[in-house]
């Protein structure tokens, strides 16, 4: 495919994901799309170009792995995997409500295509480890792609994990960091400062790129030369905005775990259109 | 002689069957190896082995990853920090979606001895039997924690078994068959069930010979599977004797004294006395000087033993 079809491929694939995060949020009168909306075009990025999946076969054994360690974020990622086709998509409108499968934070037993639950912060970071190492000592080729939050960065497990990543050389692991800026109580930088986020994982021992996490070519290039990258596992700093493609919602901390009611999702819809 | 072994070689000596037998076994620890005993797993199986430093909460995490992927994963360390430092870890990222980790810890309990406080477990079953999916094992002795180990690779799911710092006597032998889940009669008694796990097993018999020179006839039970209670036969021999006393190397709130206070309550209320650590913190000093001063003594449970048959309706 050429690099503008690509481009606009993926630009609309993200454009369908920040539509069912806002539908599906809206319904459940709960949830937090700022965070998931800001993770929308690297995670259409992963799941319908980079990544090696089958919906069809949520176990095959040669698959990615992608975990969402910011598992608040998950209408981002059961957006994407209702969106490729591992469950119907009227299931999104049953987020949050009783007997639902998509559980308010990600349920790896009730979801085909969840490869671990989160929720709790600074937990998935861990657990792509040990898949990455699994792959290693059962000779598969396959990748693990971890998205940890800026304010998850604050918990001390991510580091701990990090450091293991490094000692261990766990090429075949690429964190991203949605990096929107924003917590639950203000601004990272207010609240408990992450930077220079950047030299802290270089630091710790892991190849870093840093780029505009909206830009989708920017995205493609990086996974992939992050996939090249040896010795060293590899982390891609996302500079993004929370609420991204809602205008009101747009760096407003306010919508980090709040719903939109009844108007604004119409009016995010139009803008989203 | 009597042979005296630590519950924790057990660990280690079955570690080396697992990995010769299974080649999904992975083996975790956190800068304890030499103490866990997994260092020996680490010599003969070192593609298999990763020290994960002082970190219990990643190592916790790593392990819930691996067996995402496939494979059996134990971790080592020592239970405070095990069930404490990464209590979260343990409940929402193994437990919650029911994953095969196996949490080994060692060194529970007081009879860590000399290091006090700060490394003696007395809340981790507590801690461990609230959470839901999780097995709970307390090995009595050497033969039983190899055992259960081994048996551990065959539960799906995750479980956590408690073992100890100190050569013990042995109970049982090498032909020892452990069956989870299944409470295990070890003397006969007419007047009194004595409940016991851990290091306490060995101690009740102890107090059972004491008692029956007095003609008291004490049921003796290893309930080494903490969790799930085989409720029946804890029942069975209550029905019969008609007053319990457990024995552990914890809290009497919340692990044994308090999963049988629970059963009897709801079942058949009867006197219970417990002997275990009464709600405080472990402190300095050598085994045989920290059991007598915890009131983990044979001593202790001939007394529990007496107060409760007075008790009797």
């Amino acid at each position: 495919m050429k690099r503008d079809e690509l481009e606009k491929l993926l630009k609309e694939k993200a454009r369908i994901l920040r539509r069912d995060i806002v539908k599906m949020i809206g319904e459940a009168g709960s949830g937090h799309p700022g965070g998931s909306l800001s993770a929308a075009d690297v995670v259409a990025t992963l799941y319908f170009y980079h990544m090696r999946h089958n919906p069809k076969d949520p176990s095959w054994p040669e698959r990615d792995r992608f975990v969402l360690s910011k598992g608040h974020a998950c209408p981002v990622l059961y957006a994407a995997l209702a969106e490729s086709g591992y469950f119907e998509k009227n299931i999104l409108w049953t987020l949050r409500k009783l007997g639902s499968i998509l559980q308010g934070h990600p349920d790896m037993r009730k979801v085909p295509g969840i490869e671990i639950s989160s929720g709790s912060l600074g937990q998935g970071l861990a657990a792509a480890n040990g898949m990455a190492l699994t792959a290693r000592l059962t000779n598969k080729d396959y990748k693990v792609y971890v998205m940890i939050g800026d304010g998850e960065s604050q918990e001390g497990e991510i580091w701990e994990a990090s450091m293991f990543a490094a000692h261990y050389k766990l090429d075949n692991l690429v964190a991203i960091l949605d990096y929107n800026k924003l917590q639950i109580d203000g601004s990272i930088c207010e609240v408990m400062d992450i930077k220079p986020v950047v030299d802290k994982w270089r630091a710790f021992g892991w190849h870093v790129f840093e780029i505009d996490g909206h830009d989708i070519m920017q995205i493609v290039d990086t996974l992939k030369a992050a996939d090249e990258i040896r010795g060293k596992p590899s982390m891609i700093v996302a500079n993004t905005i929370k609420g991204k493609g809602v205008s009101f919602m747009e760096n407003v901390c306010g919508f980090h775990g709040k719903a939109p009611n009844k108007e604004q999702v119409e009016i995010a819809l139009r803008e989203l259109s | 002689m009597v042979e005296k072994k630590a519950t924790r070689e057990g660990y280690g000596d079955a570690l080396l069957e697992l990995g010769r037998e299974y080649s999904n076994v992975v083996v975790l620890d956190a800068d304890l190896a030499k103490s866990t005993q997994s260092y020996r797993f680490k010599e003969a199986f070192p593609d298999r082995f990763f020290d994960c430093g002082v970190a219990e909460q990643n190592m916790m995490g790593t392990a819930a990853g691996l067996a995402a992927s496939g494979m059996i994963c134990y971790t080592g360390s020592f239970a405070i920090f095990a069930t404490g430092r990464a209590f979260e870890q343990i409940r929402n990222t193994i437990a919650y979606s029911n994953l095969n980790v196996k949490i080994c810890p060692t060194h529970a309990g007081i009879t860590v001895g000399e290091d006090g406080a700060s490394h003696q477990t007395v809340e981790d079953l507590a801690l461990m039997r609230v959470i839901p999916n999780l097995k709970v094992i307390i090995p009595a002795d050497y033969y039983e924690a190899k055992a259960a180990a081994k048996a551990a690779a065959e539960i799906d799911g995750p479980v956590f078994i408690r073992m100890g710092r100190p050569k013990i006597p042995t109970i049982f032998d090498e032909n020892y068959e452990f069956e989870f889940g299944k409470v295990l009669k070890l003397r006969e008694g007419k007047d009194v069930t004595i409940c016991a796990v851990g290091i306490m097993v060995g101690v009740s018999l102890e107090a059972a010979d004491e008692l029956a020179k007095e003609g008291i006839g004490a049921e003796v039970l290893n309930i080494h599977t903490l969790k799930p209670l085989d409720e029946k036969t804890i029942l069975e021999s209550v029905k019969k004797t008609g007053s319990v006393v457990t024995a552990e190397e914890h809290s009497i709130i919340g692990g044994l004294g308090g999963a049988i206070s629970e059963l009897l309550g709801k079942k058949m209320p009867l006197p219970i006395e417990m002997v275990g650590v009464k709600d405080r913190f472990g402190t300095s000093g050598s085994i045989p000087e920290l059991l007598d001063y915890f009131g983990l003594s044979k001593q202790d449970i001939v007394v529990a033993v007496k107060s409760v048959l007075a008790r009797k309706p």
